[in-house]
């Protein structure tokens, strides 16, 4: 594993190469404050038809870092996810009021194309879903529709190492990506997402579908793609949350961001009563 | 409740319960058996006849000979298959060049891009093409549309020709491609098409890079059958195409290279293997006379041009695979 994220370092920042493992450490400590915003949400208002599923969201969410959302079922956090890289688009009742900027730029701007956007904001799903091709093209899908078309394999093979599969599947990239099992394919899916180098991840509940190992497995990935990314992660699973992130929103029923601070703050000095209920499982 | 003590029954009520599952089991077994007995008849009838009529006419001769004039009133009598599948492989070209584009297409087109109301309008309107008698394609490719393409393309056209029968079976199968084209791509899961999106995919890379290879096999059995409905196509070819077996003139290019224009073939009438046979089972016919058993000879190689068309489009659909 810690070989494998060696790799990846390597081959992706050619500047940082010569730098020494000291130096990647600290890279890793994301303790300290991000100093830049990757997304922001403005005055967010999102409607399905005359329900509104996310009110008045105003966050900033830092840049190479892990940002968890949480909450109760219908609570509007997978809305708000997909709200960054306008995949409510698709939903003819969905109606979104105010900005999400990505790199300052309100991405519901009219001159902004969604699929421009989302070729910078990649995205893994709940359930793992690999294209019914090979391994090679499920990650070098992306690469293609963009038109990069020299040295494919090589980001192919960079991407899956990125992804910390690599080493399983290195003998098996003409075979189907759905020969993999639950938790490779949900890889797969990271490593398709990460292969045209976006700048944001988005993770909607990426282990629910998965057992328990295939899930950490999962998890510590994740703590690794926030070297490069900056990964927003819906979860259901508080652990989860408190284990992998360095933000957490604390969304409840209604589309509210009641509370949004450092992970550890939220999960041992919340702010809000029912945030403490939440956490520590009154409801929800 | 019962008593935590007392085991709960699991004896079975009655016997009666077996006999009536065993009963639907039978039921369902012979419908089924049924078909298959069919088919197998229907095999074996032709090849019995067939068998009697080689034992007369060399299948080589069959095969090979440029004249087909089986004469069932008596008189010189040919028989030859290679005018018949000239004109079958010519109206069955056509009409797939244009159903199969515009089926496929029409498919893309109400799964990926049409709205759920266009698609409730136009779905059941397409279908209902499907259900035209094809006598009617017929006599409107006879009388609308040889005239149109006379008036306006083709002057030297003839009144009966191959190219209108084969624009009208295009058009009558167009409904047959998409409608079942359009079944597999619909029920490729949404997760696929989401993440193509995700991945900053348009709605075009989405349909043809990823529901269209997903929904390949779906596609192809569609193809299978509308290739296969023109070939055994008759109807539309009697009135439209008229009943001349005839072979195209054959014509010498530059340094003697022979070739056929196709429009001899498009522009003027012919005769399909179908017609053929139609031909010989409205005259005058005497069971055990060789006309007669030309019939089943010609629909023994009607037979292995459809199984032939199948089994090539199921290895062509079986490479470009892709199973979710």
């Amino acid at each position: 594993m810690s070989n494998t994220e060696t790799e990846t370092k390597t081959e992706s920042d050619g500047s940082d190469s010569l730098i020494t493992t000291d130096v990647q450490a600290e890279q890793n400590d994301r303790s300290a404050p991000s100093t830049r915003t990757a997304v922001a949400a403005r005055n967010l208002n999102v409607y399905y038809g005359d329900e509104q599923a996310i009110k008045d969201v105003t966050m900033d969410i830092p840049e190479k870092r892990v940002t968890a959302l949480i909450g109760p079922s219908g609570c509007g956090k997978s809305t708000f996810l997909r709200t960054i890289n306008r995949m409510n688009d698709m939903i003819d009742i969905c109606r979104v009021e105010g900005d999400v900027e990505f790199g300052g730029k309100n991405v519901y701007d009219p001159d902004v194309d969604p699929v421009a956007l989302r070729r910078k904001i990649g995205m893994v799903f709940q359930k793992p879903n690999p294209f019914p091709k090979s391994i090679r093209d499920n990650v070098a899908y992306g690469l293609k529709i963009q038109g990069f078309d020299s040295d494919v394999d090589a980001r192919v093979e960079e991407s899956l190492k990125g992804a910390a599969l690599y080493e399983e599947v290195k003998d098996q990239l003409d075979s189907s990506g759905l020969e993999l099992s639950g938790g490779q394919q949900q890889r797969l899916c990271i490593a398709r997402a990460i292969a045209p180098d976006p700048e944001v991840i988005l993770m909607d509940e990426p282990t629910s579908a998965l057992d328990p190992v295939a899930a950490s497995k999962i998890e510590d990935l994740i703590d690794d793609l926030a070297e490069e990314y900056t990964v927003i992660i819906v979860t259901h699973n508080m652990q989860q949350a408190a284990r992998i992130s360095d933000r957490t929103a604390v969304f409840l029923t209604g589309g509210e961001l009641v509370e949004y601070d450092d992970t550890a703050k939220i999960f041992e000095d919340p702010e809000e009563q029912r945030v403490e209920d939440y956490i520590t499982g009154k409801f929800g | 409740m019962t008593d935590s003590t007392e085991s709960p029954d699991l004896t079975r009520r009655n016997g009666f319960t077996r006999i009536k599952e065993g009963t639907y089991g039978g039921l369902f077994a012979v419908c089924a058996i049924v078909t298959l007995l069919t088919t197998v008849a229907i095999f074996a009838t032709l090849l019995y006849d067939a068998v009697v009529f080689f034992s007369e006419v060399p299948v080589v001769e069959f095969l090979t000979s440029t004249e087909w004039s089986p004469n069932p009133a008596g008189g010189g009598q040919t028989f030859g298959i290679v005018p018949l599948l000239i004109g079958t492989v010519t109206v069955t070209v056509m009409a797939a060049f244009i159903a199969l584009p515009i089926g496929t297409l029409t498919a893309i087109y109400l799964s990926e891009y049409a709205t759920p109301n266009a698609r409730s309008i136009l779905k059941p309107l397409l279908e209902i093409l499907a259900g035209i008698p094809t006598v009617v394609y017929g006599y409107f490719a006879l009388v609308y549309v040889t005239p149109a393409l006379k008036a306006t393309l083709f002057p030297e056209m003839s009144t009966f020709n191959a190219l209108s029968a084969s624009l009208m079976i295009g058009i009558m199968t167009i409904p047959m491609v998409s409608s079942i084209s359009e079944d597999a791509m619909s029920a490729v899961p949404d997760s696929l098409r989401q993440a193509g999106y995700g991945l900053g995919a348009t709605k075009f890379e989405v349909s043809t890079g990823i529901v269209v290879p997903a929904s390949i096999s779906g596609i192809a059995s569609s193809y299978i059958l509308a290739v296969s409905r023109a070939v055994g196509e008759t109807m539309i070819v009697v009135v439209a195409m008229g009943a001349q077996a005839r072979m195209p003139a054959v014509r010498e290019a530059v340094f003697g290279i022979p070739y056929v224009n196709p429009a001899d073939v498009l522009l003027d009438s012919g005769m399909t293997i179908t017609v053929a046979m139609v031909q010989i089972a409205g005259g005058d016919l005497v069971g055990g006379t060789l006309p007669y058993d030309s019939m089943f000879a010609l629909g023994l190689a009607l037979f292995v041009v459809t199984l032939v068309m199948n089994v090539l489009s199921d290895i062509i659909a079986e490479r470009y695979r892709e199973e979710y």
